[in-house]
């Protein structure tokens, strides 16, 4: 099956994004295809290269970028979502004058429209929502 | 992208306090280019967004509420709103704003639909996507 993922929650206050991620885990390893996995509201903060949780936790953000670089993962951020809390890609952090380095888009994520997500729901036979 | 598929974006929670309302308006606006069968839903405290009258001047955020007014130029032209949620908040149709489109003689009427509870689970059951706000 052809599955879509949405992510509405940031990572660590909220359980959506472990769960999307355990979720879109096992699907993989079913043979399913994931057709994309799209971050939404403060589901974007899922993609700060940034983040530095205790070394006895799960990284949230580590997970997704190496489940990205095993299985070809397309990992989406909203990129009016990704403005308005701070996650920038290169192109980004320079046209808003952001200073050098700024940009702390994690790796396997790219930053698009929410055109994506619309495209994810016509184009998946699920579309699967984790948040609130 | 030929195919259409029939979309549900359900609203759950008040206009403000979070930025569900606003992010799930967003995406509303955007999906209308893709001329999918749209549909709205508003239950729990998602009847509060549709609410009259509403100024956010005391609280220093962006009042959103006229682009639900606009809604009918991007061609969504089915909202439903849940009878008891508007009930169990004491609130009645009179409470809400005026939305509407125009039909096909060009008549504007209303795009707002006051269903009760299970009507609202078969509206969600013939759905193909459902974004949850």
């Amino acid at each position: 099956m052809k599955i879509g993922v949405v992510v509405n929650e940031g990572p660590y206050t909220h359980q959506a994004s472990d769960t999307a991620y355990q979720f879109t885990k096992a699907a993989l390893e079913k043979g399913h295809e994931i057709y994309r996995v799209f971050f939404y509201h403060d589901g974007v903060n899922n993609a700060t290269r940034l983040t530095v949780p205790p070394q006895d936790e799960r990284n949230v953000q580590r997970n997704w970028s190496e489940l990205s670089e095993k299985y070809n993962l397309d990992l989406v951020v909203c990129i009016a979502a990704a403005q308005r809390r701070g996650i920038l890609d290169d192109s980004e952090a320079k046209r808003h004058g952001k200073g050098d380095g700024a940009a702390n888009l994690a790796p396997g994520f790219r930053i698009s429209g929410l055109g994506q997500l619309i495209e994810s729901g016509i184009q998946a036979d699920r579309l699967v929502v984790f948040g609130d | 992208m030929s195919d259409t598929k029939r979309f549900l974006y359900v609203n759950r929670k008040a206009p403000h306090g979070t930025i569900y309302a606003l992010e799930s308006l967003e995406v509303v606006l955007i999906g209308a280019a893709f001329e999918q069968d749209v549909s709205l839903a508003f239950l729990d405290d998602g009847v509060f967004q549709l609410i009259k009258k509403q100024t956010t001047t005391g609280i220093g955020v962006k009042n959103f509420a006229p682009v639900y007014r606009a809604l009918g130029d991007y061609d969504v032209k089915k909202i439903f709103v849940e009878r008891e949620s508007l009930e169990e908040r004491g609130l009645s149709e009179d409470d809400l704003m005026e939305i509407t489109h125009e039909d096909d003689d060009e008549e504007d009427v209303s795009s707002v639909e006051i269903v009760d509870r299970a009507r609202m689970a078969e509206i969600m059951a013939a759905q193909d996507v459902i974004l949850s706000f």
